[in-house]
């Protein structure tokens, strides 16, 4: 079913200058036990093909659920998200999620196995003689040659998150879903697979839909930012960044934006701290 | 006044910085040495617990020679031996071992797919849930002996009545492991299940069963040991059933006849093929899987 879903997504492309995915007035609520809880509110937005499309806002601002929304492991309450103008109903291998935890390489397989795995399954291979050689290729990208046969306990953390981006990107889905991908690495270890990441982008132009709620990353990383105001989250802003990248950081032009986006963030919060002590 | 101390406000104190060259690698001398060969063998497990087998032994022959234990209450080891040989030549040794493997094997075999239909049916419905945690509660605490005698009245005295309780011993704990299990496989892997596009009973094979396979093995193994002692304490209480004896019965036998040789034999028997079971077969499976995996040290 997936498979040919995905196969019905290649016969149809999409037309020129036309949006990926579209978000529109999306609200989404999840239960715990005792609160139900709305992450975001009516948030619209459209990603481009090649945009490398960052949400970026404080925690508790819905932006991991948003990313699991698009993926399909959530319904929206109102609203609607379209990939390639379907409509988005259940999770596929069109839309490719890589995680925070390293828990996301299956523990059982080695790091080709766990390529193949996905390519298997996900209905993009049947041969597994085919499936093996888009994970060498992809493991070789992520310059990890040599390691295709290790277990990912192994590994250490970057290594764990390359083959997890590898694996996405073996997939060759419509849009990449990062869920703070590096966000639990050491931050020698973050930078490198920032520019890794980019590196990958300038040689395939995929497209990319990054979730973090680091400015500094955001503007390396992303094209276009949308900043989202906690709890609910709310679109803020849509920003352009495609003109920043780790050789311009700290210049006075990356440190205006980061502080127009950083005030941006922080008005909320003194507002919260008003209306609170107004309260008391 | 206050329990907080004011502490004196010093600052840190000015120091120079230091900048050094690292010396060249070759002058350090040991950097990686590889172990000995007693080290290496010593980490052998095996190597370990045979040498805490061993030492076992020769307490067991040493108390018995030492404290002049009369053989017919405390045979040594060596006399247990020489009855072993005996066993296996004049007391159909073998064939009392294969009838209670063949029970025990066909009873824990039956648990198994108990087990896995019932833990796959609670891992899709959630009626089915609470229906096995519910009868978990029940009949995991209830002695599969207990429930001999119903069994023996309604299946008579046969191999059925013995698979009847031992798959009532089995089931329980396997399938209470097993769902325990499954329902700790993280988000993070159930997610990139589905995004792989694995639904239902191909979920459960290539995410679930893998992922929960620490919890799942050591539920069979207690499953293994609970149908053993089904198994031996049926045929303990009840003796053969029409068919014939297996070890229990060896043991129940020969202890009537005060044959307490034998009855050693009968005991160290089950302990060897538990050890046997334990190494060959569990130890072998997790060094392959959990282990190798890294989910399990």
């Amino acid at each position: 079913m997936a498979a040919s879903a995905a196969a019905a997504a290649i016969e149809a492309p999409i037309p020129e200058g036309a949006p990926i995915l579209e978000v529109q007035g999306v609200t989404l609520q999840y239960k715990t036990r005792e609160h139900l809880i709305t992450a975001t509110y009516r948030v619209d937005f459209s990603v481009y093909p090649a945009d490398r499309f960052v949400l970026l806002g404080p925690s508790g601002c819905g932006k991991s659920t948003l990313l699991k929304g698009v993926a399909g492991f959530m319904k929206p309450v109102e609203g609607e998200m379209r990939l390639k103008g379907r409509r988005i109903a259940a999770p596929g291998p069109d839309r490719v999620m890589v995680f925070q935890e390293f828990d996301q390489l299956l523990p059982w397989k080695t790091v080709r196995q766990n390529i193949t795995f996905a390519l298997r399954n996900g209905g993009r291979c049947s041969r597994e003689s085919d499936a093996d050689e888009i994970a060498m290729s992809y493991i070789r990208k992520v310059k990890l040659g040599g390691f295709e046969n290790t277990y990912p306990h192994m590994l250490s953390g970057g290594m764990k998150q390359r083959v997890a981006i590898a694996r996405g990107m073996a997939m060759e889905p419509d849009i990449l879903l990062m869920d703070e991908p590096f966000a639990s690495l050491d931050a020698l270890t973050r930078r490198q697979m920032q520019e890794e990441l980019l590196g990958l982008w300038e040689e395939t132009r995929f497209t990319v839909l990054f979730v973090t709620h680091s400015i500094e990353e955001a503007l390396l990383v992303g094209s276009r930012i949308l900043v989202l105001s906690p709890h609910p989250g709310q679109v803020k802003a849509e920003l352009n960044a495609n003109q920043h990248s780790h050789a311009n950081v700290g210049s006075a032009e990356f440190t205006a934006l980061q502080t127009r986006i950083h005030d941006m963030l922080f008005a909320d919060r003194v507002l919260e701290d008003e209306t609170v002590r107004r309260g008391s | 006044m206050s329990a907080v101390r004011e502490r004196p406000r010093t600052d840190p104190v000015p120091r120079p910085e230091i900048e050094r060259t690292p010396i060249d690698v070759r002058h350090i001398g040991q950097i990686e040495r590889p172990l000995s060969g007693i080290e290496r063998v010593w980490n052998v497990q095996i190597v370990r617990n045979l040498t805490v087998l061993v030492m076992f032994v020769v307490i067991w022959e040493a108390y018995t020679r030492i404290a002049d234990i009369p053989p017919l209450l405390f045979p040594s080891f060596t006399d247990t031996c020489v009855a072993i040989v005996d066993a296996f030549r004049d007391h159909r040794m073998l064939a009392k071992i294969s009838f209670t493997l063949t029970s025990l094997l066909t009873g824990y075999a039956v648990g198994l797919v108990a087990a896995a239909v019932l833990v796959s049916a609670a891992s899709i419905w959630r009626v089915w849930a609470d229906i096995l945690t519910t009868a978990t509660a029940m009949f995991n605490p209830l002695p599969s002996i207990a429930l001999l005698p119903l069994a023996m009245l309604w299946f008579g005295l046969g191999t059925f009545s013995l698979v009847f309780i031992l798959v009532h011993s089995v089931v329980w704990a396997v399938a209470l492991n097993a769902y325990v299990g499954f329902q700790g496989v993280s988000p993070t892997q159930r997610m990139i299940g589905h995004n792989y596009g694995l639904r239902g009973v191909m979920f459960a094979i290539k995410i679930l069963i893998p992922a929960a396979l620490a919890t799942v093995l050591s539920g069979m193994k207690i499953g293994w040991a609970f149908a053993w002692r089904t198994m031996i304490g049926a045929e303990l209480v009840f003796g053969a059933t029409a068919r014939g004896g297996g070890l229990g019965w060896h043991i129940f036998e020969n202890s009537e006849l005060l044959n307490i040789r034998q009855v050693f034999a009968g005991l160290f028997m089950i302990i060897l093929i538990g050890v046997l079971v334990e190494y060959a077969i569990f130890r072998t499976v997790e060094l392959r899987t959990v282990r190798r995996w890294g989910m399990q040290r």
